[in-house]
């Protein structure tokens, strides 16, 4: 009979194989499930898997797509691991996001059309403490009032979507765009613009940013004492209490750090890829990045390679939308199954598996 | 301003069955809740029932028959959360959101073909002449059959909480799972139980979207009514009889807009939408904050995972 038996240390051999092992049984899942919807199966996982990246056709265009979808991800994540190494779990990213986007956009745009050398460093800044304060509503709450930080930082995502539907259609409506819906365009607003450093290869001042972050947080679990906090805290609490471990200031920094670092993200893409400030502004980088964090295994190094399979589905995604007719929420499927799949074999990090034979006595 | 285009009557009846949806997925998720386990998967739940409903609806030319579908594929996808959670001990809130992933996704692609069809009408119960009563007529007797079951519902889950024995040990499950567990009470058996009995009523919920209320199949049909009744839980400290307030409150909110907008206040829109969320915030912290007396609904092994030590 199988028995289950809790490992005393996570094992590491197999904390890196089950991403692996996720990301191939979800091919094989994905696979099952467009045959059964009557696509061919391995023309479906080319064109999400291969084609982006390997293709002679397309792999000019979604090489750079990839590192810029990529970057708001890995960004996000990274600010999101750390809370949830230490149990507290912040699943607003999405709403932190948004503000960040807005509070910056905000900024730049009350100077147009101001020609500075401030004005870009004070609209990231506004970004970031858009998405900071924005975070440390549910940390208040929680140090506060003992609410619970997962519904909070829930309830105000959707908050920050209808804030930002309404700037959108009010306060920040681009006065020269004939009554539509929409801010200005940041693209073409030069002192605001987050161009690419290096043309044609996707690589922005955000993608930057969020390499320099993965270094930080690395370096902050490593070596510096708040993050032996971080650790000791999630893995026992009772521990971290008795090592005198400020919990108020913990759940602070680590709501503070998430949403600074979404906010950011926001304001880079606004600047950036996406350029203007509209209704459907956000895609939900936010809630993906919560996946990106669990594939990464809230590793700083495996959230980049999780940040960048996420977006190579994405652009997969997009081109099995137009190249197969299927529906842009199809690749949704496929990213709640990696994750299905990845939670599920956690657990062999966690157990052993032993097989023994029943004893009669 | 002029109210009077505003006819009361006729408010209160859309409002009820505007707030059908949330009351059946939020009636499902309080009892998950109860038990002790957070599923934030309730708009994949939602939505998956929507598809499948509508489409089963369509393929057999009976609604009936759709919401039966519905109520087996909203209680197959919890079905897997609830074997992630219970028996891989997986974290509640990354299976809860993958679930509302996979559900949004799966939905397209089944629902893919179906957009824009008409689907089956469903069946309204007669009341004879007790529907052309003056007011209660309005307000009681012409609603279709599933808000008088949405009724029964809400009565049967108060007292199967509040006053059997089974209700009894899910909420001592809720409450402590290793004293419940140590009392013998099978803690697995009872919340994957109660996720089944959640994702029944959430895809329930989403079939009422895509076959009564809309009716249609759009990608994303259910836009968010899972994640509202997620917050109405909350909001009504999970009691049942208040989860029908809240969700004709959160219901209400919508047709206020267009009411509102009707006889011509100026309310911006996404500030009546966001209130929902707002209200929320502010009853969890009340109930956080303000010590025993309403902080005793809240299960205390919320969210928290269960295993057996020997």
């Amino acid at each position: 009979m199988l028995r289950l038996e809790p490992r005393l240390e996570a094992s590491r051999t197999w904390a890196a194989l089950t991403p692996v092992m996720a990301v191939a049984a979800t091919m094989v899942a994905g696979a099952v499930m467009f045959a059964l919807l009557g696509k061919d199966p391995l023309v479906a996982i080319r064109t999400i898997f291969w084609a982006p990246l390997f293709d002679p056709a397309l792999a000019a265009y979604a090489r750079p797509q990839i590192l810029v979808k990529a970057a708001p991800l890995i960004l996000i994540a990274i600010g999101l691991s750390l809370g949830f190494r230490a149990n507290i779990w912040n699943i607003g990213a999405e709403g932190q996001y948004v503000m960040g986007a807005v509070a910056g956009g905000g900024a730049a745009l009350a100077f147009y059309p101001l020609d500075a050398w401030w004005l870009f460093p004070f609209m990231l800044f506004c970004g970031l403490l858009g998405g900071l304060l924005w975070g440390l509503i549910p940390a208040f709450l929680k140090v506060t009032f003992r609410a619970n930080e997962i519904l909070v930082s829930l309830m105000l995502v959707y908050v920050a979507e209808q804030y930002l539907a309404s700037v959108a259609l009010g306060l920040l409506r681009n006065p020269d765009g004939a009554g539509f819906p929409g801010s200005r365009n940041l693209q073409t607003y030069e002192s605001a613009h987050n161009a690419e450093l290096i043309a044609g290869t996707g690589i922005h001042l955000g993608v930057v940013t969020a390499a320099l972050a993965v270094v930080m947080v690395y370096a902050l679990l490593r070596m510096h004492r708040t993050g032996f906090e971080i650790k000791l805290s999630g893995q026992s609490p009772r521990a971290a209490r008795f090592a005198g471990v400020n919990q108020a200031v913990l759940t602070y920094f680590c709501l503070g750090t998430g949403g600074a670092f979404a906010g950011l993200a926001g304001i880079f893409e606004l600047s950036g890829p996406s350029g203007q400030l509209s209704i459907d502004f956000n895609v939900g980088y936010g809630f993906t990045a919560i996946i990106v964090a669990f594939l990464g295994r809230l590793h700083p190094f495996g959230i980049v390679f999780a940040g960048l399979l996420m977006a190579l589905t994405y652009i997969g995604g997009e081109m099995a939308q137009f190249m197969l007719n299927l529906p842009s929420a199809a690749i949704q499927a496929f990213q709640g199954m990696l994750l299905f799949f990845l939670l599920s074999m956690e657990f062999l990090t966690r157990y052993r598996i032993r097989i023994r034979r029943l004893e009669r006595n | 301003m002029d109210f009077g285009a505003i006819n009361p009557l006729t408010l209160i009846a859309t409002m009820i069955v505007a707030a059908m949806p949330v009351l059946f997925a939020a009636i499902g998720e309080l009892v998950v809740e109860k038990s002790g386990v957070l599923n934030l998967g309730v708009e994949g739940l939602m939505i998956i029932g929507a598809v499948s409903g509508f489409i089963v609806a369509v393929e057999s030319g009976s609604a009936v028959t759709g919401l039966f579908a519905s109520v087996f594929a909203g209680a197959a996808l919890a079905l897997i959360f609830g074997i992630l959670t219970q028996f891989f001990h997986s974290n509640q809130v990354a299976t809860g959101l993958a679930l509302t992933l996979f559900g949004l996704g799966l939905s397209a692609l089944l629902g893919q073909s179906y957009a824009g069809i008409k689907p089956p009408s469903f069946p309204y119960p007669d009341f004879g002449p007790l529907a052309d009563l003056p007011v209660l007529g309005l307000l009681l007797f012409r609603y279709d059959a599933l808000v008088y079951f949405s009724a029964v519902l809400v009565v049967a889950v108060w007292w199967f909480l509040g006053y059997s024995r089974a209700g009894l040990a899910l909420r001592a499950v809720g409450e402590n799972h290793d004293a419940a567990h140590s009392l013998g009470y099978k803690v697995v058996r009872t919340r994957i139980l109660a996720i089944l009995f959640g994702g029944a009523c959430g895809g329930l919920g989403g079939a009422y979207i895509a076959l009564i209320r809309v009716p249609q199949w759009t990608d994303g049909v259910t836009a968010g009514a899972g994640w509202i009744a997620l917050a109405l839980v909350v909001f009504s400290s999970w009691r049942p009889f208040r989860v029908v307030l809240g969700a004709c409150l959160f219901g209400g909110v919508t047709l206020l807009q267009l009411n509102f907008q009707a006889v011509g206040i100026e309310i911006n829109a996404a500030y009546l939408s966001m209130a929902p969320y707002l209200v929320t915030i502010l009853a969890l912290v009340a109930i956080s904050g303000s010590g025993r007396r309403a902080a005793l609904d809240a299960p205390d092994s919320l969210g928290k995972p269960f295993r057996a030590s020997a």
